[in-house]
């Protein structure tokens, strides 16, 4: 027996009661009639959002460093890392003059997330050595074409006067693992 | 002779918009006893809790492209949907919806027409009902609908024999057709007058009527028509716009007339309790008692609805089974057993 739950099922003759099925008829109607007063379960949506989880993994976002230079430098540790392969980039060397706009002096020239690939594992940002991708808690919205889900740098980078919040995601347990000796690379 | 038929034009046209507007709200109703008996909330965005949903329904039907199939049978597709809700709407005339009203020493009866065969009227009525759900299914040259048409006649002609012979059992105890006469037989207050409702004398004949009832209405136990799991949409299934709107109509349409049905002649039509001792005036009593009527038959459309959200559909042979093995020897035994108890 591999659970405790199964029961020895008996085929007998119904009475004469239970062939009438009136009383069963009525034993189900009380059985939904109490629902009928029942809390319903609903949750008017758009008006009444869910309350979702402290570490909830929804869309990317591309961090910028405090003088607002992007902390990307084009590695690929993301794209190897990504079992659903949604990432893709092409690194570019950063030229003179361009200190403000990129941290390293490699960067990402282009860094595309297809969102329809994504399975939001976040095994990305874990691999990141340069703190630069975070999952947030914002909702991938829909769309009308696939080609739209394909998500490039002008969505995924934050705006300099606009920085998204990942303090959910960087909390100081991460902050604490993160200064292990073996991530002093990462300064 | 003129205010005679004024008389009857409003309430004609009374009737006919209490009935459109009950059927409206009864799909509004359906929704919402299917949301709340399953835990949830149901429309609820068209207006103040989704009471314009009707409307915004009605309205969706009609903006709807009116697709007619290029095989099928065109003169007979139209038909079939304007027969379904003719002959529903047709059923309304000889419910007694009230007493007399007395407005200026004339008397208005609230009913449109007494036939002394009304009970034969109404069958009769819902007989050519089939005719709608049969010729819109053959019309639509399509298997599915054949056998949702076919099912539907095969259905309502089993069952209508055990509601005629229920009805027997009745009409032996009030000894009269006239539904108007039967709901004032179940009239009376504490003065000596005192009855009961029918449903006491006829319970087996109630039990079987009412499911006969549900049989004839194509509700849910006795869905097989249209059935969504395994004929598509039944005899329904080639229609679009508002002839698809039109059959769904007749089809709230019917039970809210088998509701008044079975409210009058079961449970005292438009008789209430103890309405000859309150000491009211005659006027007041026949409003309280359309008002109980509407109660009455509100009721019956909610259990309509409270039976569809728990029971599941039958097999069609065990549909066919209960129709001529079950029902019809039990409502040949009730008219015995009604019999030899009158005759005692």
């Amino acid at each position: 027996m591999l659970t405790n739950r199964s029961k020895l099922v008996v085929k007998k003759d119904m009475t004469f009661w239970e062939r009438i099925y009136l009383p069963a008829i009525l034993s189900g109607i009380s059985i939904t009639i109490k629902h009928l007063f029942r809390k319903s379960a609903t949750v008017r949506y758009p008006e009444k959002k869910r309350e979702i989880s402290a570490i909830w993994r929804g869309q990317h976002v591309l961090k910028r460093d405090e003088n607002g230079a992007e902390r990307c430098t084009a590695c690929g540790l993301c794209a190897v890392a990504c079992p659903a392969e949604a990432i893709t980039m092409v690194a570019a060397e950063r030229k003179k003059g361009e200190e403000a706009l990129y941290r390293e002096e490699k960067y990402a020239a282009s860094y595309e997330i297809n969102m329809l690939r994504c399975i939001f594992c976040g095994l990305c940002e874990e691999a990141c050595p340069k703190e630069a991708i975070f999952l947030t808690d914002r909702i991938v919205s829909t769309d009308y074409g696939r080609g739209q889900f394909i998500y490039d740098k002008s969505k995924l980078v934050e705006p300099v006067d606009k920085r998204i919040d990942v303090s959910k995601r960087q909390t100081s347990a991460v902050l604490e693992f993160k200064k292990l000796k073996y991530f002093s690379h990462n300064k | 002779m003129i205010s005679f038929i004024l008389y009857k034009a409003i309430l004609v046209v009374v009737i006919f918009g209490i009935t459109l507007f009950v059927a409206a709200y009864s799909t509004y109703a359906e929704r919402k006893v299917a949301a709340f008996l399953q835990d949830r909330i149901g429309p609820d965005r068209a207006g103040p809790f989704g009471i314009l949903q009707p409307l915004a329904d009605g309205l969706k039907f009609i903006m709807k492209e009116e697709i007619i199939p290029n095989v099928s049978n065109q003169g007979l597709f139209v038909l079939g949907p304007s027969i379904a809700m003719l002959t529903a709407l047709m059923a309304g005339v000889v419910i007694p919806w009230g007493g007399s009203l007395t407005i200026g020493g004339e008397s208005y009866t609230l009913q449109i027409i007494d036939l002394n065969v009304g009970i034969l009227y109404i069958f009769a009525v819902v007989s050519i009902g089939v005719y709608g759900i049969m010729i819109g299914g053959w019309a639509s040259n399509n298997k599915f609908s054949l056998l949702g048409a076919i099912r539907a006649s095969a259905q309502m002609i089993s069952y209508e024999i055990a509601m005629g012979l229920s009805i027997i059992a009745l009409v032996m105890l009030t000894g009269t057709l006239s539904l108007r006469e039967i709901s004032q037989m179940q009239a009376g207050g504490l003065n000596g007058d005192w009855t009961f409702w029918n449903v006491v004398y006829q319970p087996v004949g109630f039990i079987i009527f009412l499911i006969c009832a549900f049989a004839e209405c194509n509700r849910t136990p006795f869905d097989l028509p249209e059935c969504e799991t395994e004929l598509v949409g039944g005899y329904h299934t080639e229609y679009s716009s508002m002839k698809l709107g039109f059959y769904l109509f007749a089809e709230y349409i019917n039970m809210f007339v088998s509701s008044a049905v079975i409210a009058t002649l079961y449970f005292g039509g438009y008789n209430f309790p103890f309405m000859n001792d309150l000491g009211l005036d005659q006027n007041l009593i026949t409003i309280i008692g359309t008002i109980v009527l509407f109660l009455k038959i509100g009721f019956f459309i909610f259990f309509f609805m409270w039976i569809r959200w728990t029971i599941p559909r039958f097999r069609y042979d065990q549909l066919m089974n209960l129709g001529w093995k079950v029902l019809i020897p039990v409502a040949v035994l009730n008219i015995f057993i009604s019999g030899l108890i009158a005759v005692l």
